[in-house]
């Protein structure tokens, strides 16, 4: 099995501040992490490669320099190679371009390392919560698709996915290749080792830039190639007025609790 | 493709049962506003296989027009088969934009269906409006965990998609169904679909865990200390016709499974009623969930984050205010 990991660098939300004066993101100082489903993904990869070690796992991530750091964290989790996409003219990109430079960037990729049965994305990213690159690279490479996988096995020239829906999970066979997008399972990531850390320390990690691929169409990438703008942003309003109970007793404050809900008509 | 029209289109999602997920209906709510501001036809798309009961409903809820492309190949959702109707509706009628519902199939199909007409999707939308100076339309949604809410335009490809979170929207009052229905016979051959569901693993008894859907959610946290305090938080969402959910610490315990997780990494709601037991309300689980109408949150931490949001909130022991709550519903309700 040759599986391809795409994974992306994300801050981490729960450490993210508004400037009260500017109502504008602080993010400096803001962690950089792999983005969690992401992390499943890889996981996902891990758990094939534990049942037949011959399996390569190739990590490719676009975004600049730094996301080498995310890119060696999961060399040092289980990918046995990495690759960053990087240029400047792919910046602004929304999620149809992105796709595209990096469904090309596979392209290239399978031309220097074969090519993979299966590419493993997370659902979404926890900064932009689009979920979907996942399903736009499968488009753009003509290859079928599930989104919030589980678990995968594989069986012949096909996966069996275990995939969340609203009512449990089913089983859905697809054939290879294909793209999988993962959501959370109820198993943790493995974490990193200190031996495959240190070995990824000394990685040279090889960016690939648009110069790199010769087919690339620059009119559909970055702000340019993007169909979708963000015309403003800005904070969400907070909540005020808030009652607070806190009776003598738990029963007299669920009482009232109960008392105030039905005044108000909301039971 | 034809010249464009000023059609507005809303994906109805059905179920296996032939009646329409929620969302869909909801949608037409916005839909017809945005259709007659800019002197459009509401249309609905509905797909599925023996889909009277849904297509009856978005006619009694406002639909003016409704495409219905039915056919065993239709009952369970597909990505290559629902992509390959959508396009062929798309290219033959030329509609300006669509709104899908943000379940887990709208967002399995969106991003496919914009990738392979090359055409702009904003995700997860959680208002919508005309954008004033451009007739586009304004997709509002939030990102960064919630953090920052962010206007999208697609200025210059048609249509124009975005997903919708369910329940942002409220459903109109059913009226008379008078919309014209044209019926599309679109085949997919099977070769043509290269997934197949092997197996449906529906979650056991009748419990639903249907959150983003549900009108009132009774959540569990840390605080519930246990599978056993869920019993309490049970309970009371039994009394209430309420779904249960639970805070990432609660999943990750192996307390209740990942599927009734409300937050980040987990589902995000919009329901009536929220009633946090025991969650300290970290940004993760507020994301998920402060689109509520109403937040009740029970927590013994008076300095607990989840008082932020609440409008209702009970400092105190939620093993001894969750039985009264319970009884006092009850009784109630007798």
């Amino acid at each position: 099995m040759n599986i391809l990991v795409c994974i992306k660098q994300v801050p981490d939300t729960t450490e993210i501040r508004i400037d009260p004066v500017t109502n504008t993101l602080i993010r400096a100082g803001v962690p950089s992490i792999v983005n969690p489903f992401d992390a499943y993904a890889l996981e996902a990869a891990a758990r094939i490669k534990d049942k037949d070690p011959k399996t390569q796992i190739i990590v490719l991530s676009m975004g600049p320099e730094q996301a080498k750091t995310a890119l060696k964290e999961c060399l040092g989790i289980a990918a046995d190679k990495a690759y960053l996409v990087s240029d400047r003219v792919f910046g602004g990109s929304d999620t149809l371009a992105t796709s595209y430079i990096i469904s090309e960037s596979i392209k290239k990729v399978e031309a220097l390392e074969g090519r993979f049965d299966a590419i493993f994305c997370g659902k979404q990213a926890i900064d932009g919560d689009t979920a979907q690159v996942g399903p736009e690279i499968a488009e753009h490479l003509g290859y079928p698709q599930v989104t919030y996988a589980l678990e995968a096995e594989v069986d012949g020239a096909a996966l069996k996915i275990r995939k969340e829906t609203e009512n449990g999970a089913e089983i859905i066979e697809i054939q290879m290749p294909c793209v999988i997008t993962y959501t959370k399972p109820s198993f943790e990531p493995r974490y990193p080792t200190i031996k495959r850390k240190m070995a990824a320390n000394r990685v040279a990690i090889p960016t690939i830039t648009a110069a790199g691929l010769p087919t690339i169409n620059l009119e559909q990438v970055g702000l340019k190639g993007s169909p979708t703008k963000v015309k403003n942003t800005f904070v969400p309003q907070k909540k005020t007025g808030g009652i607070k109970i806190q009776q003598e007793t738990n029963e007299e404050s669920a009482k009232k609790l109960f008392q105030l809900m039905s005044d108000a008509k909301i039971l | 493709m034809e010249a464009m029209t000023k059609d507005l289109w809303v994906f109805v999602e059905t179920n296996e049962n032939g009646t329409a997920k929620n969302v869909g209906i909801e949608l037409l709510t916005p839909g017809k506003e945005m259709a007659e501001k800019q002197g459009g036809t509401l249309v609905a798309v509905v797909i599925g296989n023996h889909i009277d009961a849904a297509v009856q409903a978005a006619s009694e809820h406002g639909a003016d027009k409704i495409i219905v492309v039915e056919g065993p190949k239709f009952q369970h959702y597909t990505t290559d088969a629902y992509v390959i109707a959508m396009t062929a509706l798309i290219e033959k009628y030329a509609p300006t934009s669509m709104l899908i519902g943000a379940t887990n199939n709208g967002r399995d199909l969106g991003p496919r269906l914009a990738c392979r007409i090359k055409t702009g999707l904003t995700a997860d939308c959680t208002a919508l409006d005309i954008d004033e100076e451009s007739g586009n339309v304004a997709w509002t949604r939030p990102a960064f965990g919630g953090n920052l809410m962010a206007t999208i335009l697609c200025p210059n490809h048609r249509p124009q998609l975005g997903t919708v979170r369910p329940g942002v929207f409220k459903k109109s009052e059913p009226g008379e169904a008078k919309a014209e229905i044209m019926k599309e016979d679109i085949s997919v051959s099977q070769e043509l679909i290269r997934t197949k569901v092997v197996e449906v693993l529906n979650d056991v008894g009748a419990e639903l865990i249907n959150l983003e859907e549900a009108e009132i959610i009774v959540s569990g946290g840390r605080g519930v200390g246990g599978p056993e305090g869920f019993v309490l938080v049970r309970s009371l969402a039994e009394v209430l016709g309420a779904t249960v959910g639970a805070s990432r610490a609660a999943v990750d315990s192996g307390w209740i499974p990942h599927a009734h997780q409300v937050g980040q990494t987990g589902k995000t709601v919009a329901p009536k009623v929220y009633i946090a037991c025991g969650i300290s309300g970290a940004i993760q689980h507020r994301a998920g969930m402060s689109g509520a109408d109403c937040i009740v949150a029970i927590n013994k931490d008076p300095d607990a984050p989840i008082f932020d949001v609440a409008d209702y909130g009970i400092v105190g022991d939620l093993f001894e205010v969750l039985p009264v709550l319970t009884a006092e519903v009850k009784k109630s309700r007798m």
